[in-house]
């Protein structure tokens, strides 16, 4: 009978904590203490080293010829984009609807750009102007010419043509990982298909688009210094290498460049983080503090079975 | 014809070789309830889905109030419906699911106002009104605000079923709406769909719970093989069946 009393619950008072000591890891600091040390050396290395061109570094940093090529690169980056993006859904769309013309569109699409290098693409729209100097619409004529020099329009337009087939994909595999049951409740609330993709597939895939498009956006702002193959120079790469060629440095210049697409992409990489965040909404059993209130309000006090989670913790 | 709310004759679907459904007549009066009873993969489902069309039917006619579902038929010919025609007629058949369907990204008062405001195109005022009544209905007036990730499987389905109702159809389909349940929170929803049926639907159930059958049924129809076995009253299937694949299938249920 006395084992009996051994059981659970048999004891009243409270067990203590648990005090461990932690588990160690040596190996980590030995590691990190290696890389300190070679990542200092190639410091100092670097800095004593002339061929670096400090000083030109420094002076052409914050330059305003740099600044506006900067500037340029990002207008690059967001209009083409923004064509990638909205086209890539089109596409995406076309690909998913019971439209074979449209699928076959959307194939043939897919296969010509995403099946070429987007320099030679490049390079391509650049010469289109040699090709088509004027539409003949038999009414009227319209000239091309000033439209097909304009070189930062051709950057956007071969740029974004070229990410609407890689953004499709993308679109795609959102659409498909939304569940088949949120189309039919759709469908027999009597929503038809567009209703349907517009309000509830869409919305529910850009948690799974949202990701990877960071990732195209991140990668497009460092294709466009490919677009000096059109010939467009104005952005920050072929804007820094100009300057590095009249100067006879072109490592300081590349430098500087290189500061500027890392700051702009880590810029970029924060504003995802936002984006993410808000397309998570209800996916997770945090409650905000509306719906506490709500609960709180109609059951007198929090229920039980409501895990409240500290704000701190949402950072994860 | 009037009278009735479900008509069908001689539906037959078919996956290929795979013959699911092979001629089921059922009718359904307005204002009943109707309860199809069946072992798995008897067709239940699949007859449940053809009556909104969300499955075509490829041989026989099924009427809802007296439209033919999914065809429009001239002179003896039948015609493919268009979709935007196909979604006219859902709209007036609500569902409920299974696996509840609710809308994740949305909260459970946006879940009901969805398709009012953006099918019958309602104002949001009316809509949101009348979501609150139907929340209130199912006694789920203080999760309005809540994802429907943040609410039990039987409060989950109750929204669903609140969602169904603010469309304000002429007849709801019940998909084995409580087999995902956690057996404690069966009879929550369970109530709710009694109470509906008292309200005088006309309501077209799929269901494993005899209890809810023997209750509030009308009709029950026992499916197996793609084809009606038994039919008529609760007493009549349930407590006297006649054939002896109605009385196996309900020996084997306890």
């Amino acid at each position: 009978m006395s084992d009996l009393n051994q059981g659970p619950g048999a004891s009243t008072a409270q067990p203590k904590p648990i005090e461990a000591k932690p588990l160690r890891h040596p190996g980590r600091w030995v590691a990190a203490a290696i890389i300190v040390a070679l990542l200092a050396w190639f410091i100092i290395s670097a800095l004593n080293n002339e061929a670096y061109g400090w000083d030109t570094y420094r002076s052409y940093l914050f330059d305003t010829r740099i600044a506006t090529a900067a500037l340029h690169t990002i207008a690059l980056t967001l209009l083409s984009m923004i064509l990638g993006v909205v086209l890539g859904a089109i596409l995406a769309v076309m690909r998913m609807s019971g439209n074979p013309v449209m699928q076959g569109v959307a194939w043939l699409y897919l296969w010509i750009f995403r099946g070429t290098p987007i320099y030679v693409q490049l390079v391509f729209w650049g010469l289109l102007g040699s090709l088509y100097q004027s539409i003949n619409l038999g009414f009227a004529e319209i000239d091309l010419q000033s439209l097909l020099s304009n070189m930062f329009l051709l950057a956007v337009i071969g740029l974004g043509l070229n990410e609407a087939a890689y953004m499709a994909e993308i679109v795609r595999s959102g659409i498909q990982a939304v569940p088949e049951g949120q189309m039919e409740a759709s469908k027999a609330l009597g929503m038809n298909w567009s209703m349907t993709m517009r309000r509830t597939i869409l919305p529910q895939a850009m948690r799974i688009i949202i990701p990877p498009t960071g990732n195209e956006l991140i990668s497009m702002l460092k294709t466009t210094s490919l677009v000096v193959a059109i010939p467009y120079s104005l952005e920050l790469y072929g804007r820094s290498m100009d300057i590095a060629y009249s100067l006879f440095e072109p490592v300081p210049m590349l430098l500087v460049a290189a500061s500027w697409y890392l700051v702009i992409t880590s810029i970029l990489m924060v504003g995802q983080y936002y984006l993410e965040k808000h397309f998570e909404k209800g996916s997770t059993r945090t409650l905000t503090a509306r719906q506490l209130a709500a609960l709180a309000d109609a059951e007198g006090a929090i229920p039980g079975n409501v895990t409240v989670v500290p704000e701190t913790s949402k950072e994860n | 014809m009037s009278q009735l709310m479900i008509d069908a004759q001689q539906v037959c679907k078919n996956y290929g070789r795979l013959e699911v459904l092979k001629g089921i007549d059922l009718q359904v009066p307005k204002g009943t309830v109707t309860c199809l009873i069946g072992p798995s993969g008897s067709g239940k489902s699949t007859m449940l889905r053809c009556v909104n069309h969300l499955e075509k039917v490829n041989a026989g006619r099924l009427y809802v109030d007296g439209d033919l579902i999914g065809y429009r038929e001239r002179d003896g010919v039948l015609y493919e419906i268009s979709e935007k025609d196909a979604a006219k007629q859902r709209s007036d058949i609500g569902m409920v699911f299974q696996n509840f369907n609710l809308f994740p990204h949305r909260t459970v008062i946006e879940n009901i106002i969805e398709a009012p405001i953006h099918v019958k195109k309602q104002p949001e005022s009316k809509a949101r009104a009348r979501a609150m009544e139907l929340l209130e209905q199912v006694g789920l007036a203080h999760k309005a605000d809540a994802y429907p990730v943040q609410l039990s499987g039987g409060q989950q389905q109750r929204v669903a079923i609140a969602r169904a109702v603010a469309m304000e159809p002429k007849l709801m389909l019940f998909d084995e709406p409580t087999s995902a349940l956690d057996p404690e929170l069966v009879g929550e929803v369970l109530r709710v769909m009694k109470q509906l049926a008292d309200d005088g639907m006309t309501m077209l159930v799929v269901t494993h719970e005899m209890g809810f059958a023997h209750e509030v049924a009308d009709q029950v129809v026992f499916m197996a093989d793609g084809v009606v076995v038994e039919a008529g009253t609760p007493e009549q299937v349930l407590d006297n069946p006649k054939e002896q694949r109605t009385k196996d299938f309900l020996s084997s249920l306890l």
